[in-house]
């Protein structure tokens, strides 16, 4: 229990006039279609229930509309929900004075935004430093923290740029150093890297996973974009219509997707970069080939076992063998899934 | 039938009964609070008064090394500040130095008075709508009610003078830095002040840290904007007593004297012109820093 950070509990947010009237009829399951034509609400979310563990990154995707920028933003507060509850580490947020929720924003929970919501009249390390000036420390105390998380982004020589002339890369990475040097437990990402293009989102996801490795962070990360989602999330919690459709691992959620949305939705993915050759492994004695660890992917597993000419690998965990794993097998697990395919499906 | 012919009206004695009940009433209130408000302006009548003493007792040359000094820290241009000192030089030249300074004075006074009114006003606009909603008309109706009308309870309470001037002057120049500086907090960009939420600013800290150094631009339109209506109420302050360049405007009306009247005017869009060109240039070197390199 006590190594839950965040525990989303039963959440409901519905916008309108109204809200509270209409929470009834949505736990009743009223459709969202419906709300909207008889009674004019919106269901942003709909009993979502998520336990975030420490030190961990969790992925909340959903396609845009399904509310995972009004999910995050409950968890600091920054919109109240009609019903629910959120606990980190154990306390409710919901009963939270104003005094002590700016606490919480202060020093536990910190935010990165899809537009960077950078202060464009500060430079650069003022900005980084704006957290902790916001805390009241005082300037050159920030300013020597702040010059490290600098560092530590890459963006060393760019202390006294202003926002403006810096790309969107680099601002992101001053977002990033912000969100970082207020020394929060938890990091809230809202679309973090959506707004920049492909090479440089890539290049900040792995800024963004070797910092993780240094400072186990609770992450909780919101993208539309399933790679980037497989490639950071040790836990995936996919949004649809304000609803939690399906959580679990990258490879729970290859290998055994909940419905044809989630199907569809995986169906173009590389899975030979995502499931390990553990998720493919049998117990064959007939395979023979290299030892392999078991948290290698397939497609690593794959170039070693067929320059190896084998028809196969061990794999091994701790030094011990626990398994094999056939050549065939791991080609029948990345290969497309042929069911549950029609590309004629729309969804909303 | 008669009710098509003519309009219905109030009758001729009640009319005039309830005009005459709100005279008596406000006069009754004038001289009730009469004094009493008049003490209340007293400190800006001294500092009015001390500006104008300022300006004129002190020598001409260093009027003019200050001037050219300020306009030269307000626009960092040369060219500007030379101008400036041409064209006072010109003024004083016209014998027209004496007006220019009360003039001066009076509309330093304005401006001061106008930005620290104005901008809390504002603030408070930002911050609620409800106030938004109230105040809003208000300065509707002081931006397009002509001026005689409000001096005349100015004048039945306050008599004439510099003081009642003065509030004339705000009265018809407040309204733009009011609506600007709501404007300019209302349209800082929302994904920076929800940034400056998610770390826990408090009020104070957004307002004095975000709100108004992004307003900054749209707040300098609208004091540069005050500044242009105080000048362009100078002629119907000198109405009631004020002392500057709108004097002798007012009396080349009354005399039809064509050159007085075009001189003191001009000396008037020379100040306003200044006024513009300095607060406009400082104005933007203040936001130089939000732009790109380019």
């Amino acid at each position: 229990m006590s190594d839950i950070k965040v525990a989303i509990k039963d959440l409901y947010k519905i916008f309108g006039s109204n809200p509270a009237s209409m929470i009834e009829k949505v736990k009743n399951g009223i459709s969202k279609t419906d709300l909207l034509e008889n009674f004019g609400h919106v269901l942003g979310l709909d009993n979502v229930n998520i336990e975030v563990k420490k030190s961990q990154l969790q992925v909340i995707m959903g396609l845009s509309g399904s509310g995972k920028s009004t999910l995050i933003r409950h968890i600091n507060r920054l919109i109240e929900p009609t019903a629910g509850s959120i606990l980190v580490d154990g306390e409710n947020i919901l009963s939270m004075s104003q005094a002590d929720l700016r606490n919480f924003r202060r020093s536990k929970a910190s935010m990165v935004f899809q537009k960077f919501g950078l202060l464009p009249h500060r430079k650069v390390i003022e900005n980084v430093s704006y957290g902790l000036t916001i805390q009241g420390i005082n300037k050159q105390e920030a300013f020597e923290k702040s010059n490290q998380w600098i560092e530590s982004v890459g963006l060393s020589g760019f202390e006294n740029h202003y926002p403006a002339q810096l790309s969107g890369g680099m601002q992101q990475r001053v977002g990033l150093a912000r969100a970082l040097a207020t020394d929060a437990d938890i990091l809230l990402m809202d679309e973090a890297f959506s707004a920049l293009d492909p090479l440089i989102r890539s290049d900040m996801q792995d800024v963004l996973l070797s910092l993780q490795e240094k400072l186990h962070k609770t992450i909780i990360f919101i993208t539309h974009d399933l790679d980037e989602a497989l490639k950071l999330g040790d836990n995936i919690a996919i949004l649809r219509d304000g609803a939690v459709i399906q959580s679990g691992t990258a490879e729970n959620i290859i290998l055994h997707p909940a419905d044809d949305y989630v199907t569809d939705f995986i169906k173009d993915i590389n899975k030979a970069r995502v499931l390990k050759v553990s998720s493919v492994m049998t117990n064959k004695d007939s395979v023979q080939g290299p030892e392999i660890q078991d948290t290698v992917i397939i497609e690593d597993a794959l170039q070693i076992v067929s320059q190896s000419g084998s028809n196969g690998a061990v794999i091994v965990k701790d030094g011990k063998k626990i398994g094999t794993v056939s050549l065939a097998d791991m080609i029948m697990a990345i290969a497309r899934s042929t069911k549950n395919t029609d590309s004629d499906t729309v969804y909303r | 039938m008669s009710l098509f012919a003519e309009f219905p009206k109030m009758g001729r004695a009640e009319l005039r009964d309830f005009k005459k009940g709100i005279d008596e009433s406000f006069k009754d209130f004038t001289r009730d609070y009469g004094e009493a408000i008049e003490h209340f302006f007293d400190p800006l009548l001294y500092f009015l008064v001390w500006l104008e003493r300022l300006f004129l007792n002190s020598p001409w040359p260093i009027v003019m090394t200050a001037i050219a000094i300020l306009v030269y820290f307000g626009s960092r241009s040369l060219k500007l500040t030379f101008g400036a000192i041409l064209a006072f030089l010109v003024i004083g030249y016209l014998d027209m130095w004496e007006d220019t300074m009360a003039t001066l004075a009076i509309i330093s006074v304005a401006t001061i008075v106008c930005i620290s009114v104005g901008i809390p006003i504002g603030i408070l606009m930002a911050r609620s709508n409800r106030a938004q909603t109230l105040i809003t008309p208000i300065l509707d109706v002081m931006q397009t009610i002509p001026s005689f009308v409000y001096l005349i309870p100015v004048v039945m309470l306050l008599g004439i003078g510099k003081v009642p001037g003065l509030l004339a002057v705000c009265i018809y120049a407040i309204p733009p830095i009011v609506r600007l500086t709501n404007l300019g907090i209302r349209l800082v960009d929302k994904d920076v002040m929800e940034a400056s939420e998610a770390f826990g600013a408090s009020y104070s800290q957004k307002l004095l840290g975000v709100q108004i150094p992004l307003a900054l631009p749209n707040i300098f339109a609208g004091v540069n904007q005050t500044i242009m209506m105080a000048l362009s109420m100078v002629v119907i302050a000198s109405m009631i007593g004020v002392k500057g360049l709108g004097v002798p405007v007012l009396r080349a009306i009354s005399n039809q004297y064509l050159a007085l009247g075009v001189m003191n005017g001009l000396a008037i869009v020379v100040l306003a012109i200044l006024f513009d060109r300095v607060s406009q240039k400082f104005g933007k070197r203040l936001q130089a820093h939000t732009e790109s390199m380019k």
